[in-house]
This record gives C-alpha cells, structure tokens and sequence, in this order.
C-alpha cells in the first residue's frame, strides 16, 4: 500500500461539530492511538474520564487507588486483597528449614530463610515442598504467609526450653521419614547454629556454615573468620547467615501439618538448670532486652534507678539526661550514642527527638510516659500513658514489690 | 581432685591486619583450663609444631604443649580423636570457630560424635566440678546465662563471653617444652575443590516498595513509617496506668 494519509474532510468536519448528529459514532470510531502529520501521539481529552453523579466530568488520576473516605473503612477492609494460594500435592522432595523461633514468633532471619528455600526449589527439578520444623510452643499465627507448605510442630515438653540432644534425636525421626533433599538451618546465636552442628555431625555430612549467597548448585559462604569466601557445592546441610533470601511476601502457602511418630527421647546428657539471675546494669545497652530509659521529664532520680532495680531493666537515657549530668554517657540512646535492639523499651519523660527515635528503631515494643500526648514518643509507642511520671513510677515500683513479694512466698510455701 | 583438662589452640588471624595471633576464643579457652586445672592443664595443637604463635599461647604459663605434627592441607579430627582417646580426659575445651580455614566450627561437634561424649556449646566459665558432674554456665544472647549439669566427660567451645585471656610473656612462651608427636593425617579431599577468595562485602538489601501506582510509591517514600496505632491512656488513675505497662511488661516476658 502507498505511505499517503487520505483525508476523508466531511469525516473530519463532523468530528469537530460537536452538535452533528453523527458526531458520536465518528468520534468513538476512532481507536488506539492516533498520530498527527508530524507523526506526535494525539490524545483526544474529550474522550478521557466520566461524567459524575452531578453531571460534572471525573477524571481517575489514580486508578482506582484513591483514598477511602471514612463512611466506606469497612468496605475498604473486606476488600483486602487475598494473596494467591501456593499448592503443592504430592512432592517429589522436601527441604525442610528449622527455624530459631525466638520468643515462639518466626523471626526476620527465620522467614529469609523460608524464602531462600522456596527459591532453591524453584531451581530444582521436580515439585518440591518447604518443610518448617518448630519446636516447643509457639505463637506464630502466620505460617502460611511465611511460605510454609507443610509444617511439623513438636510441642511436647521435652523439646522445650533447652533441649538439643532431644532436638536432634528428634531432627534424626525426621531425616529417617522425609529424606529431604536440604536442611537449612540459621546461622545464629539462637541455638541454629548449634542444632545444625549436632545433626551434620551426626548424619556425617559436611555442612556449609555461615552461607550467604546459596542457589541449587553452588554455595558462597564465609570462611577464615570472616575473611575468605568459599565458593563450593552446594550441601546438604547449610547454616545461612542473615538476609540470604528475600522473605515470602507475594503468595500464601498451605502449612499442611504433617505427623511424626515414635520419637523417643531418652534422658538427656546436658540438664538444663534454668536462666541464672543476670545483673541488668552489667548488660551493655546495645544488646539489653528491656531499657528503662530516662528524658528531661524525669526530676526524682533516686526513684528512677531504684524503679529500673525492681523491674530489673538496663538504664537508658536521652541526650538531655546525659548532658545535664543525671547520667553516664554510654548509657545515651540514640544516633550519637548506642543504637539499641531491645524488646521493650520503656520511655519515661522522653518526647522523641528523631535522633532518639533512629536509636530505637529496632525495638518491638515501645511504652511511653509522657505529660505531652502530642509527641513523637506517644506517636511510635504501643502503649502511651498520659501522666506525671513520678506517680506512676511510683504506682509501677509497688506492683513490681508486690509480685516479688509473691512469688517468695509461693517459693517458701513450697520449701 | 583435679579434673584433667586439654585445651585445643588454633592459630588465629588478627581481623584487620590479617596477622597470625593467638586466637581469641582459643585463648579464652586456654584461660578457663589455666583456672580449672592450673599447671596440670594440657595444650593441644595439631600442625606445624614450628609456628611462633604458639608461643604466644605458651606465655599464659603453659610449662608444656603438645603438637600433632601435620601437613596444613590435612584433616585435624582424626588425629585429635586418636590421641583424645588414648589419654584420660575430663574436659576438652575448643573455641567455638576458628579464625582461619574452613571456620564451620564443627570439630567439637565431630569429636564428640566419634568419642561419644556430650558437646556443650558456647560456654561462658565452668562453675564447679562435683562427683564428676560439671556445673556450666552458658552464654545466651542478650546477655544471659544458662546453668546446665553435664557428667565428665564432656567437649565445650567457649564463647567470647567466657574470662579474656591473660597476658602473654615472651620469655617463659619461649622456653615451653614443645612435645611434637608425628601422625600422618589424610589429605582433605572435599576441599580441593572449593575456590576461596577474599570476602566480598556482602550487599545491604535495599527497601524494595512494591507499589502499583505513582501515589502508593509517594505515599512510600514520603509517609512516616509508624502510623501510631498504639494505645492511649489518659484519664485513667495513676493505679490503672501503672498496672497497664505492668501486663504488658508480664505479657511480654521480661519480668520474671
């Protein structure tokens, strides 16, 4: 065909004149994109957005993103998206992860770790399943969000607490039933580290520890104390070192439970004999796990240390605090001084200034006293009271003294 | 009496100028054998009897240490296990991971599967020694500790929290009787094949926003992450407040 545009000019003319009778059916004739003589894209505004309930013209700049007013929350909330479903009938192979479970939640390292499993599958023939092995009780409510396909749960007392020889015996049921293709295990201080150790040495396999960079054949983990990486193949057993994998977050999983029987465990070597009283002030601030932690809104010193003894919290202060002298400097949370991670953080007297607030970034639970209910601490905190901290300080001291003087007398009743 | 006690020393390697040196877990095992077993503490190292850091380790006031003479490329659980099993031992105390090599931290794992004692990980000190039964305190992270019993014998790696090592004197760690015992280990095959490089720093993971439309990536970029959700009390009575933080401080586990 020829390169020449023919022009139809009564076409043309009836799709300018707006009040031609056939001025609709010539202007929506033309479809997809139009382009002008000197070749630009033409977009025909009259064409775009819809007329509203008052006969006035809509246009959707944001495709149906739009912000909810107020009279439609509860709509908006049953239209939460549900993730799609990730099936897996009948696997050929299991890789199962044994996550640390810290406080009986699946922690950030433990769901890294789910995800890098799911990637290895994807590079390995054959359908595989993710298997996640918890131990002892657990208040994790998303197992299936995680990218657990099927899940064994061993909530008998024996694995409870610390119990690594049970743990393992337990691990050996396990390999003997599945055959799994993969252990994973994290790298870390929680007891992974350890568990994974006890099993590689007694499955006689050599593991990869401290791995960081895993696909189905080849490894790259840490060696020489951190100074050598080893690239080899991939093992059967592998310790992973913290952000290997993405987490799951696109697809919701099955978490099918799946049944071990005739564990038994016989008595363990190691006999746990409990936690030992630590002294919270010896702990350094950067790895405490619950802060007590001291502002400008503090004027009765004395109460507070003797607050953070009863409660046996590890002292934190704000700038304000350590510049004034009420405190040591490395007891300063916060950008210029110690970024901590505790589990909870009690902020007493302290506003938030956003050099504290990067300090804390990494606690779970803040609980804030504060006269101002308007301050950034009250804004980040999961519980805020409103209030004279002396009081409640005080308030707070006499429960603590009445829930020791309680467990004592629990404690001689037995005796 | 007291408990006979070797302690397993490995040559470590100084983070930042990439020196050899007594390595720090090692050495804090060396320390706490000093305090269970004093002079009669045996000293174990398998390789080059020849190599000067040993002598750093001999200083604490070691009066002898024995070598198992093997080339580097040689496993060193074999001919640890063999010479553990002839003599009578209680404690064997390693680090938890070595400062060169492989570093998996696997060889108190591996002796005592082949010895058949119980491992103890990450010990912070060993308490007391009772009837053959060992008080050990573990080290937890947070800075807790653990009390586990374990019957002698037993393998513990000891962990950065345990006593630091003493300092080290030059000329007694130069006059230390050095008993080298020659064994012929085995060349470690798996590890032919692996290639090492210097360590990549590994890369921080960016925050991916997986948004849909230009609004949702602005709102990501702009909002503040918290949007305070959390529970305001206001009116209350001091009494009420004070007992609200206590059951969260209960419910949360950190008053015990």
């Amino acid at each position: 065909m020829s390169d020449i545009i023919r022009r139809d000019p009564r076409r043309e003319w009836i799709a300018r004149n707006r009040l031609h009778p056939l001025h609709d059916s010539v202007a929506n004739a033309v479809q997809g994109e139009v382009r002008g003589p000197s070749g630009l894209l033409r977009k025909n505004p009259h064409q775009v957005g819809f007329i509203g309930p008052n006969g006035l013209k809509r246009i959707d700049r944001l495709k149906g993103n739009a912000v909810v007013g107020v009279g439609n929350k509860r709509s908006a909330a049953n239209q939460e998206a549900v993730l799609p479903l990730h099936k897996v009938d009948n696997p050929d192979f299991y890789i199962v992860v044994v996550p640390d479970m810290v406080g009986g939640r699946l922690s950030g390292h433990d769901k890294d770790i789910l995800g890098l499993a799911h990637t290895m599958v994807s590079t390995i023939e054959g359908n595989g399943a993710v298997v996640a092995v918890c131990f002892g009780e657990s208040k994790e409510t998303h197992y299936d969000l995680a990218g657990v396909d099927r899940l064994i749960h061993l909530s008998a007392s024996e694995y409870e607490g610390f119990a690594p020889e049970a743990r393992l015996t337990a691990l050996t049921h396990i390999e003997a039933q599945l055959a799994p293709k993969h252990w994973l295990f994290p790298d870390s201080i929680h007891g992974g580290s350890d568990l994974g150790s006890r099993l590689a040495a007694r499955l006689g396999e050599r593991p990869a520890a401290q791995a960081w960079q895993v696909s189905g054949e080849q490894t790259v983990c840490r060696g020489g104390g951190g100074s050598l990486d080893i690239s080899r193949q991939t093992p059967r057993i592998l310790m992973l070192l913290e952000e290997c994998g993405e987490a799951i977050d696109e697809t919701r999983h099955e978490a099918l439970a799946i049944e071990v029987d005739g564990i038994s465990v016989s008595e363990p070597a190691l006999q746990d004999k409990g936690l030992m009283d630590v002294d919270p002030s010896a702990i350094p601030l950067a790895e405490a796990e619950f802060i007590l932690s001291a502002g400008n809104g503090i004027h009765n010193w004395d109460q507070f240390h003797k607050v953070a003894t009863v409660l046996g919290a590890t002292e934190g202060a704000s700038r304000v605090a350590v510049d004034d002298g009420f405190m040591p400097r490395f007891r300063q949370v916060g950008a210029t001084g110690t970024w901590v991670t505790a589990r909870v953080y009690l902020a007493v007297g302290i506003s938030g200034a956003i050099q504290h607030m990067q300090g804390i970034g990494q606690c779970d639970k803040v609980v804030a006293i504060n006269t101002d209910a308007g301050c950034d601490m009250v804004k980040r905190a999961a519980l805020s009271v409103i209030g004279d901290s002396e009081d409640i300080l005080a308030e707070l001291m006499l429960l603590a003294q009445a829930r020791k003087k309680g467990s004592q007398e629990e404690q001689s009743d037995a005796a | 009496m007291q408990p006979n006690v070797v302690s397993l020393i490995s040559i470590g390697r100084h983070p930042q100028s990439g020196r050899a040196r007594r390595a720090e877990q090692d050495g804090r095992g060396v320390e706490l054998g000093l305090k269970l077993a004093g002079e009669k503490l045996s000293v174990l190292h398998v390789g080059n009897p020849e190599e000067p850091v040993l002598r750093q380790y001999a200083g604490m006031g070691l009066p002898a240490m024995t070598v198992l003479k093997q080339d580097e490329t040689a496993d060193a659980v074999p001919a640890l296990s063999d010479y553990l099993q002839q003599e009578k031992i209680d404690i064997v105390l390693t680090g938890v991971r070595s400062e060169s090599g492989e570093s998996s931290g696997m060889v108190p794992y591996l002796l005592a599967e082949k010895l058949g004692w119980p491992v103890v990980a990450r010990v912070a000190d060993i308490v007391s020694i009772k009837d053959g039964v060992a008080e050990v305190l573990l080290a937890l992270p947070r800075g807790q500790r653990r009390s586990v019993t374990v019957k002698l014998p037993f393998i513990a790696s000891v962990d950065n929290a345990a006593a630091p090592a003493r300092q080290s004197a030059f000329g007694p760690g130069q006059r230390v009787r050095m008993e080298s015992v020659n064994t012929h280990g085995e060349v470690d095959q798996i590890r032919v094949d692996w290639q090492e490089a210097p360590a990549k720093p590994r890369p921080k993971r960016l925050k991916t926003v997986k948004a849909k439309t230009a609004a949702d990536r602005f709102k990501a970029a702009t909002a503040k992450p918290q949007g305070g959700s959390g529970k305001v009390m206001k009116n209350e009575s001091a009494a009420e407040k004070a007992k609200a933080i206590f059951d969260l401080l209960i419910e949360e586990n950190v008053i015990r």
